[in-house]
């Protein structure tokens, strides 16, 4: 028994019939084949299964598929535009926000959203923003450093007066 | 750490879902901000044969103001309560209970209404709505009812309402400033193994408390509420009545905090609390 | 002359982390092979139980499932899962890769179901019903070796695996002649690695060449090569490893493990190729744990704090079957326990335990953050108990900076080391008058504010061969390309350490080419056909000098191309920012493009030349490398909740010569988060029943953004000598110095209420029930 759902995700408009106990995570996963987002823990701890949903960060191991139909959902893989790597993502790479790599999707989606709520948010804003997404490796004091600087380099892109870019 | 198979239905009125729960009776869950519902079935805790999804039912998720009192749709999400003006404004207490829940992402997801019929002994809503003496209002083929938050909580994960009711929202009368919650976290699941939600009426004389994370089922320190009506919240008399809080109850015992430890934070975060709501004004 | 620091010593971003944060790089839970089964596992819910019968028909009657196997099918054709520590005397139960006749710890596979995908999968393990006979459990190590204990594996007729005694010098003369014995009781608890990936391997067969092929997410695909042969009937050249993007190791996945033998059987006998992917709980459960050692100390000292023996006895809990390095990792805390000290004579007696339990094995850190934790915990008692100052005391033992290569009573030669100027450079960092006068105006008015140092050595550079299991030495191979672009393999199999930046820094350097035409190689059996891979903080020490060798061959063979080419005899010729130089007329030269296609293309070589520009080279480490620093940490305990707030943290790392600074950095702060953990909140805990209450992060708590404080990093550079990078090393370095500085910083600041010592970790409860108990002593 299965469910039709309709999804945007990065921007392309996908259509599946799925099994309604599929996890949002595993429908990106193996059904759109964009494994960017990953899977941690599955009890909605760790963070690594972060994407956002129509905007907002959400953990998609703890989302069934169905629950997104109809919704806009942002994933890694569509982050960067025209090639062009999202500012959170360069101050990941330019501040040595990752060892291993494999929370640093969720970690920057979260890290996307944060920069939504707060366009300059505080170090304990940020650690605080975080607290839904576990890192082993790199201690946080690097991808802290690197929201700071992505929200520096996103106001500078901004310019007076205009539009957001990202 | 995959869900069983469950068939799924998404009603888009309060009535059509308040008929699949009459047919499907106890196999079937209602699905909210799944935060609570998801990781269970996903362990295989739970095991639904028929998922209701409330998610597309127009207006659950409406924060607005009705008769004098703050209206919350069941499926308004904690980030929604965080963040809401209104809430601010008129009921404070809420919205800093809702920032403390968990972390952003499950902010975005979770709902009150989930919460607070999943009754986790540690989720944080229900000490605030015990202190504030909520109306809780449940949808069911007999028409609709509202039972006050005293009356909830029956055990451990255990409500009033029925299999074939539905809580469709939450009313609190409107607050002042003068609330404040303090919360000691379970390291682990960000869940409260003590959290205590005040608010103090100094024209009154009278302070609320609401306890949640200590017992099996959040509670009201009357005790605390009792020593205190009618006297002045100095430190030493707020220490003194705040060394009640878990007066009567059986403290919950786990790896994360003994029943003597959960007690003693009762005492002290009631304390703090209290006193942090005086600051307030 | 080649510019050595255009690259090394850089902080530079790493050439990893575009396929990284763009979320296209490829883990092993990201392969999609066609055909490919998904392997699911049903694993005991008993601690301790007898198999009397597995009904597996419903499981193989579902839609979807291709087998159900349990252990009958599968064990005589898969064998033991190795062990490779040599301990003499050793008791070793045969560990089969799914249970036999007994499931002895909770998570033990039992069966395995292939499906068609995982979903299915999942739903047939549920399926499978097993018959169990609870038998007797035992959990606490202690009570595990005192008389009337249940036996982990009653064919073994003891829970003693071994007894391993360390001893050196008079430590009857030691104590004879001491002033004052300072004894401590000390646990070390339990802890889960918990790498964010968790396990997961693909097995592949090709029935027509009959390789077979292991993606796992491993740290050592070359020890996972060796020792898989012995597991499955694939000899060793047939048989490709491949770890591909590794989500974190942490020790957990320095292993070879059932599940990477049983997937790859069971693509050979199903012909198919077979995915498991392991899930947290799972994790939690059935992948190594570390540490869990307790032991009764006694350190001999005389009155103005000279420490002169030790006496250690301590029991270890291995859990309830070895895995690779099991039983090694607790003689290694034997090794170092003298820490940073001159301390004449030890004793050290350690008793491995079997218990109902995962086993225990290489965690960060590896037996060092034992050692180090209870030496530095033992300084500063000392000092309570004599009355003197915590530094001054460490002062008195340490050897003199000219005293290295400094020998120890374990027999280790420390390379090099000025352990003096670590403990000066943090005090200088961490402002130590005013730290001391905060901590003095805190006390004054009634907080419980302490300060704590810890100064730590540790033993890194896994190592040279005479000390290793199966060969410390690392490979490597540099090839100039015919277009001039240099690719580099290496044998150590990076996960997240950056080496893929560091080694092309040092490659960029010593060739002088662009560092944007060096690729690093590595993780794939078939392209670095050798290596030992990465653990024990060894892939650039050893891993980087394989390099080095390299480099150095290329340039001595592509001097005499050179030579030839320009003309003139080898002695005239100059290698100098990637050129190759007459050195009487610099404007007769070539470059490395030239070179290579002439080394290729192979029609114009000198006399005798083999074509090519490649050299491999095995470097084999003469000694261990002994990083070390000083960590000073400042923290306050809430009096009525016991929570405990970092106020200050300074860590200074000395790890001789560092490529890459903010890599470095990076590995420091890590470690540190892990010690953070290890010393206020983190703990593996089991139930009497042998039940997992930590098999979530719902309950294991790791550390997350707001536990962390600000630190003040610094460092100290003493190269190591015998090292050709002069580097010692630094993935552990966090996690050893960081946890007793934290403990000690605790206890300092609930020493004033006469509380001498309590256990890891220091969760407000415990803190909170001793400052109760010691009511009396807080009120004077």
């Amino acid at each position: 028994m299965t469910q039709t759902i309709r999804v945007r995700i990065n921007g392309t408009a996908r259509e599946h019939a799925v099994e309604p106990r599929l996890l949002l995570v595993h429908y990106l996963r193996e059904v759109c084949g964009l494994t960017g987002t990953h899977i941690g823990c599955e009890t909605s701890i760790c963070g690594a299964c972060t994407v956002l949903v129509d905007g907002k960060a959400v953990k998609s191991c703890t989302m069934l598929a169905v629950q997104a139909d109809g919704s806009d959902v942002t994933t890694i893989e569509g982050l960067a535009r025209n090639g062009s790597l999202h500012p959170v993502q360069e101050g990941f790479w330019e501040c040595h926000g990752l060892q291993c790599g494999y929370c640093t999707p969720g970690m920057i989606m979260a890290g996307v959203e944060i920069l939504q709520r707060h366009a300059r948010p505080t170090r304990e804003q940020i650690a605080e923003g975080l607290k839904g997404n576990l890192c082993r490796c790199t201690g946080y004091v690097h991808i802290i450093d690197a929201i700071e600087r992505a929200a520096g380099a996103r106001r500078a892109e901004r310019g007076v007066g205009g539009d957001l870019k990202w | 750490m995959i869900p069983a198979t469950f068939s799924y239905a998404r009603p888009t009125t309060i009535d059509e879902a308040i008929a699949l729960l009459t047919k499907h009776g106890s196999g079937a869950k209602v699905l909210a901000g799944g935060h609570s519902l998801l990781p269970a079935m996903k362990l295989r805790l739970a095991q639904p044969e028929v998922l209701i999804d409330i998610g597309r039912i127009a207006g659950l998720n409406t924060i607005a103001e009705r008769d004098g009192r703050v209206v919350i749709g069941t499926m308004a999400t904690h980030a929604e309560i965080e963040s809401s003006a209104l809430v601010a404004r008129a009921c404070p207490l809420l919205g800093q209970v809702a920032a403390r829940i968990g972390d952003a992402q499950v902010r975005n997801r979770g709902t009150i209404g989930g919460s607070l019929v999943h009754a986790d002994p540690g989720a944080d809503f229900p000490a605030a709505i015990l202190a504030l003496d909520a109306e809780l209002r449940l949808a069911s083929p007999r028409g609709s009812r509202s039972v006050k938050a005293a009356a909830f909580f029956e055990a451990m994960m255990q409500t009033v309402v029925q299999p074939d009711e539905l809580l469709f929202e939450i009313t609190v009368p409107k607050t002042a400033t003068s609330a404040a919650y303090v919360k000691s976290e379970q390291k682990a699941s960000g869940f409260a193994i003590c959290g205590v939600a005040a608010i103090v009426d100094a024209q009154a004389k009278t302070v609320a408390v609401g306890v949640t994370g200590v017992a099996s089922k959040p509670y009201r320190a009357t005790a605390v509420e009792a020593a205190l009506r009618g006297r002045a919240l100095t430190p030493d008399a707020v220490a003194a009545a705040a060394a009640l809080a878990a007066n009567g109850v059986e403290p919950l015992g786990d790896i994360h905090a003994s029943p003597e430890y959960r007690a003693h934070l009762a005492a002290v975060n009631t304390k703090r609390a209290i006193l942090k709501a005086v600051a307030q004004g | 002359m080649v510019n050595p620091t255009k690259h090394v010593g850089q902080p530079m971003k790493r050439v990893e982390d575009p396929r990284l944060i763009k979320g296209i790089a490829t883990y092993v839970d990201d392969l999609r092979l066609p055909g490919m089964l998904h392997a699911a596992f049903l694993r005991s819910p008993h601690a301790h139980a007898r198999i009397r019968r597995i009904e597996t028909g419903a499981a193989k009657a579902m839609p979807g499932v291709v087998g159900v196997f349990t252990g009958a099918d599968v064990n005589d054709q898969c064998g033991v899962v190795p062990c490779a520590a040599a301990i003499p005397d050793l008791k070793a139960p045969k560990h089969t890769v799914l249970a036999g006749e007994r499931a002895y710890f909770a998570g033990h596979p039992v069966a395995v179901v292939v499906a068609q995908n995982a979903y299915v999968a999942r739903d047939a393990a549920d399926a499978i019903d097993v018959d169990y006979e609870p038998l007797p459990v035992v959990t606490d190590p202690e009570r595990a070796i005192a008389g009337g204990s249940p036996l982990t594996h009653p064919e073994l007729g003891t829970n003693v695996a071994y007894v391993h005694s360390v001893s050196s010098g008079d430590i009857d003369e030691a104590f004879r002649g001491a002033d004052r014995v300072v004894r401590q009781r000390m646990v070390h608890q339990r802890l889960t690695p918990m790498p964010i990936e968790p396990r997961g391997c693909v097995a592949s067969y090709h029935p027509g060449d009959q390789t077979l092929t292991l993606w796992s997410s491993t740290q050592v695909p070359h020890l996972v090569r060796t020792l898989l042969p012995g597991m499955i009937s694939v000899p060793e050249n047939k048989l490709r490893v491949v770890a591909p993007e590794v989500g974190g190791g942490f020790g957990a996945k320095l292993n070879v493990y059932a599940e990477e033998a049983l997937c790859a059987h069971l693509a050979m006998r199903l012909g198919a190729p077979v995915k498991w992917i392991e899930s947290r709980r799972e994790n939690a459960a059935a992948t190594i744990h570390g540490r869990d050692q307790i032991g009764e100390y006694e350190v001999a000292v005389t009155r103005d704090g000279r420490v002169l023996g030790i006496k250690a006895r301590s029991v270890a809990d291995l859990g309830s079957y070895l895995q690779l390095l099991t039983p090694a990792i607790p003689t290694l805390t034997g090794l170092v326990l003298t820490g940073c000290y001159k301390i004449p004579a030890i004793t050290m007696e350690i008793v491995g335990v079997y218990t109902n339990k995962m086993a225990t094995d290489a965690y960060r850190g590896a037996g060092r953050p034992e050692a180090t934790y209870l030496i530095e915990r033992l300084m500063n008692l000392i000092a309570d108990d004599l009355k003197l100052d915590p530094i001054e005391i460490r002062l008195k033992n340490f050897p003199q900076p000219d005293e290295f290569p400094f020998h120890t009573a374990t027999d280790l030669q420390y390379d090099s080391g000025n352990y003096q100027a670590a403990l000066k450079e943090a005090q200088r960092l961490a402002d130590w008058p005013a730290l001391v006068r905060q901590r003095d105006d805190a006390r004054a008015a009634g907080r419980l504010f302490g300060i704590g140092v810890s100064t730590y050595v540790e033993i890194c550079g896994m190592g040279p061969s005479k000390a290793m299991p199966a060969g410390g030495w690392e490979w490597g191979c540099v090839r100039i390309e015919i277009s001039g672009k240099v690719t580099v393999i290496t044998g150590v199999s990076p996960h997240g350490q950056g080496e893929e930046t560091s080694f092309a820094q040092i490659v960029a350097d010593r060739l002088g080419v662009p560092i944007g035409d060096v690729v690093v190689l590595h993780g794939d059996t078939n392209i670095a056909h050798y290596g030992r891979d990465t653990y024990g903080s060894r892939g650039l020490v050893v891993g980087g000098p394989a390099i080095v060798m390299c480099i150095d061959k290329i340039i001595a063979k592509a001097s005499a191309l050179a030579a030839h080419l320009l003309s003139v005899s080898v002695d005239d010729v100059e290698f100098r920012d990637g050129r190759f130089v007459e050195k009487k007329k610099p404007d007769n030269s070539v470059d490395w493009a030239r070179l290579a296609g002439e080394a290729y293309i192979a029609k114009n070589l000198p006399p005798a030349f083999e074509p090519g520009l490649e050299a491999s080279s095995f470097y084999e480490p003469e000694n261990f490398t002994y990083p070390f620093g000083t960590h000073i940490v400042a923290v306050e305990v809430d009096r009525e909740t016991g929570d405990v707030k970092i106020v200050k943290y300074v860590a200074v790392d000395d790890c001789g010569v560092q490529i890459n600074p903010l890599l470095v950095e990076g590995q420091v702060q890590g470690g540190i988060a892990h010690s953070i953990g290890q010393a206020l909140f983190e703990r593996t805990v089991y139930d009497e029943n042998g039940q997992l209450l930590t098999g979530e992060f719902m309950d294991y708590p790791l550390a997350r953004a707001h536990d962390i404080p600000d630190y003040v990093m610094g460092s100290t550079v003493t190269p190591s000598p015998g090292n050709p990078l002069g580097a010692k090393g630094v993935g552990e370095a966090g996690t050893i110095g960081a946890t007793p500085a934290i403990a000690n910083a605790v206890m300092d600041a609930l020493g004033p209420l006469g509380i001498r010592h309590l256990e890891l970790p220091l969760t407000p409860e415990r803190i909170w029930r001793a400052i109760g108990q010691h009511a009396g002593v807080a009120a004077g």
